[in-house]
């Protein structure tokens, strides 16, 4: 009897003890997060940021961010993923999003934003600095029913097609071609000689296909002009009208004949744009042209040690295709969002928007700032320096396509791109099918 | 930190200990009402936590989401059935549902085999335990690890430059004509590397299953067989396989709901491209870069659905196995 009533006690004590140590467990957890923690004047705390950059450009960004680090005392847990776009929209839903985030486009930004899930930068970041250090370009593109919910904090400039200068100089006779009909005759005069011209990379884990869709963009643009551009990534003309489909067509000269391309198409498909641009610099070089952003610069220099810019590697233009739309470029940029309002995350942002924050990466290599307020001396080389010439001086610039459509039409276009390179024939039945993703893609 | 360590505690022990208290609870109240059936009323306040938990996080949601698939992308008005007719119409998904067919014959056939074949080796070699270890380790690793491990023995490079892809680099070393092939792009083989890689993932659960079940089967029965003068190859297609049966069914069922809801090969591998889509992965698709609830929904209700006959069938063997 004493002992069975003693046991009763303990049962007693602990389910209070029980009790407490849940309650005090529902209390902590509530009080959780990202609690700031002052300590003499430094901010302190954490920020989380999501990103696509891995490897170099992963590098780049820490590098960008440690001047932030070391002054405010703020840790930054940065997270890079190349299917942003998913991760991303999984963490929102699971009601645990990153502080920071860079965005896949201002399409996909809009729709975070219209479902409340971003923070209106216009509280955080000083308005008027804003418009002094961007043009309204850039400030336009990233705000959605007039509130500002993006910045962008880097730049880019693509269809750059880079070439090794002491390789090219043999096959092309100096200087680069003018127009896209010198171009293709003088990629058929090499190909004629044995040796592939362009070498072409379309994998990129989720996003594979993508490179493809910076081709078209700058095809159609040249070829069909701005406003058939805007048209199209606004959804307004079909895939399959005949100026999209030239352009598919223009692009498939290239890309899906196998002696245009190193490789052939198994090659394309399975290698990724990071490394498709190597076997210029081979020994002897296996192709000689290679399309693609500026920020590949980087990748150059990482995977062919020693290689210098200008006489080890540099780029012309993607020239006009139609002499009435001259001078146009396509740009593009990584667009940052907030997502979370605590003064870690307010102070790094207003922070990436700086000038001299975005040099440090413009001096590393393979960036641009759309910030008006970059000292020139940030950029490292004459490269850096042409590239952002283009960036502001551009006679028709317009923002990339892919980036701009709503992300299901884009995922559709990204795929399509692939389709069409292992199956060119089915040119028809890959823009219907676009054509369908376009209907709906849209409505919403 | 410190609340990490606060919710260990609290997960190891007060876990039990609100259990405890909960039962202590149940006890005491079913003392105070003077009901002459105990002995019926208990059972379900015991079972009443694990029931709540299960409708909570079980129940409740396969309802909820049955309910979306009813509703459109956004979930803000009823669509009927529109959702399961783009399921059953669509070409993407009818190459999903095309390919999922494909993993759930090859996929379960190729285990099975390759599981009874690894388990009746390994039992009559010295080194058994050893290869058992070596057949087993791939389990250990996570299946996305495993699809980043056969992207790297897939990895194509055209002919003549260095291979980097450990399938390709082999072949080209042993076979002299061989052209590096690009596995993963190349259709309709492009499936089957996938399932292969699956494969590699999974034989060592079958082996073990199975290995078990050769253990029960008693001495006496292989050794009259070999008394009587039967071969190796004959005891196994007579004697072994229609005594294992069970255990190969029980493999058999787990592979193809394995085969059913594979996600991460494709995922990691090919990202469903080039003709290698599966269902998994379209629903991943559909809710998080399409975002269209509905659709998602739709297809995890199909998948259930898909799944629920091949349950039934493992719980019908068990209570038959239960019974005797």
């Amino acid at each position: 009897m004493p002992r069975n009533r003693r046991l009763l006690t303990y049962i007693r004590m602990l389910m209070v003890l029980a009790t407490g140590v849940a309650l005090a467990a529902c209390g902590q957890k509530a009080g959780g997060g990202a609690a700031p923690a002052p300590s003499g004047g430094r901010l302190g705390g954490t920020v989380s940021v999501l990103a696509s950059w891995g490897g170099n450009e992963q590098d780049s960004f820490l590098a960008m961010v440690k001047p932030f680090e070391d002054q405010t005392g703020v840790k930054v847990q940065y997270e890079g993923t190349r299917d942003l776009n998913a991760v991303l929209t999984s963490r929102v839903q699971g009601g645990n999003p990153p502080d920071l985030a860079g965005l896949p486009g201002p399409g996909q930004m809009s729709v975070f934003a219209r479902g409340g899930k971003m923070v209106d930068l216009g509280a955080v970041l000083d308005s008027s600095a804003m418009r002094q250090q961007y043009s309204d370009t850039w400030l336009q593109l990233a705000q959605v029913d007039g509130k500002q919910v993006g910045i962008f904090i880097k730049a880019a400039v693509k269809g750059l097609i880079w070439y090794n200068p002491q390789q090219f100089a043999k096959v092309s006779g100096g200087s680069p071609p003018k127009s896209f009909d010198d171009l293709m005759s003088l990629s058929n005069k090499i190909a004629a000689s044995g040796t592939a011209p362009w070498c072409l990379g379309l994998e990129s884990a989720a996003t594979s296909g993508w490179p493809g869709t910076d081709w078209l963009s700058d095809i159609v643009l040249r070829q069909s002009g701005p406003d058939v551009y805007d048209q199209w990534y606004q959804g307004k003309i079909k895939w399959s009208s005949p100026e999209i489909k030239k352009a598919w067509q223009t692009w498939g000269q290239i890309a899906a004949d196998p002696k245009m391309v190193y490789g052939g198409k198994q090659s394309t498909l399975s290698t990724n744009f990071g490394t498709a641009g190597d076997p210029m610099f081979a020994s002897p070089p296996k192709c000689y042209l290679y399309d693609q952003g500026n920020f590949i610069s980087d990748f150059f220099v990482k995977d062919n040690p020693g290689l210098k810019p200008v006489d080890g590697f540099n780029f012309f233009l993607f020239p006009d295709i139609e002499s009435k739309y001259p001078g146009s470029t396509q740009v593009a940029g990584d667009l940052f969002g907030m997502f979370r309002d605590t003064p870690q995350s307010r102070a790094l942002i207003k922070y990436l928007t700086t000038p001299e924050a975005q040099a440090i990466w413009v001096k590393r290599g393979g960036a641009l700032s759309p910030n008006k307020q970059l000292p020139p001396s940030a950029y490292p080389d004459q490269i850096a320096g042409q590239e952002a010439q283009l960036l502001t001086s551009a006679k028709t610039a317009r923002f990339s396509a892919g980036d701009l459509m709503p992300q299901a039409m884009t995922d559709a276009f990204y795929k399509a791109v692939l389709d069409y390179v292992q199956n060119p024939g089915s040119l028809d039945t890959i823009l219907a099918n676009l054509d369908k993703v376009q209907a709906d893609a849209y409505r919403r | 930190m410190t609340d990490r360590v606060t919710l260990a505690l609290i997960a190891v022990f007060g876990v039990p200990l609100l259990l405890i208290a909960y039962i202590t609870a149940s006890e005491w109240l079913l003392g105070l009402l003077r009901i002459r059936r105990h002995d019926a009323i208990r059972p379900w306040l015991w079972l009443g936590p694990a029931l709540a938990l299960l409708a909570l996080f079980l129940v409740y949601p396969a309802l909820n989401t049955a309910y979306i698939s009813l509703l459109n992308a956004g979930s803000q008005h009823f669509v009927g059935l529109a959702n399961y007719r783009f399921v059953f119409t669509d070409a993407t998904m009818l190459l999903a549902l095309r390919n999922n067919a494909i993993w759930l014959v090859l996929f379960t056939a190729l285990v099975v085999v390759f599981g009874l074949a690894t388990a009746v080796l390994t039992d009559r070699v010295r080194y058994g335990s050893l290869a058992q270890a070596l057949i087993l380790l791939p389990m250990a690793v996570s299946f996305v690890a495993a699809g980043v491990i056969w992207r790297f023995m897939y990895d194509f490079r055209p002919a003549g430059a260095a291979q980097t892809g450990a399938v390709n680099a082999v072949l080209t070393a042993l076979l002299p004509g061989f052209t590096p092939q690009a596995w993963l792009i190349n259709q309709p083989g492009n499936t089957v590397a996938l399932i292969l890689a699956a494969v590699w993932s999974w034989t060592g659960f079958a082996m073990v299953v199975l290995y078990a079940g050769l253990k029960s089967i008693p001495h006496e029965v292989l050794e009259a067989a070999r008394v009587d003068g039967a071969g190796e190859w004959r005891i196994l297609a007579r004697v072994i396989v229609p005594l294992l049966r069970s255990t190969i069914l029980v493999v058999a069922t787990v592979m193809i709901v394995t085969a059913l809801k594979a996600f991460d090969i494709v995922y990691v591998m090919t990202n469903g491209n080039y003709g290698t889509e599966v269902i998994a992965n379209r629903m991943y698709k559909e809710m998080f870069s399409v975002q269209d609830f509905g659709r998602a929904s739709s297809i995890a209700v199909i998948l259930l659905l898909a799944i629920i006959p091949v349950m039934l069938f493992n719980l019908g063997r068990f209570r038959s196995q239960g019974s005797n």
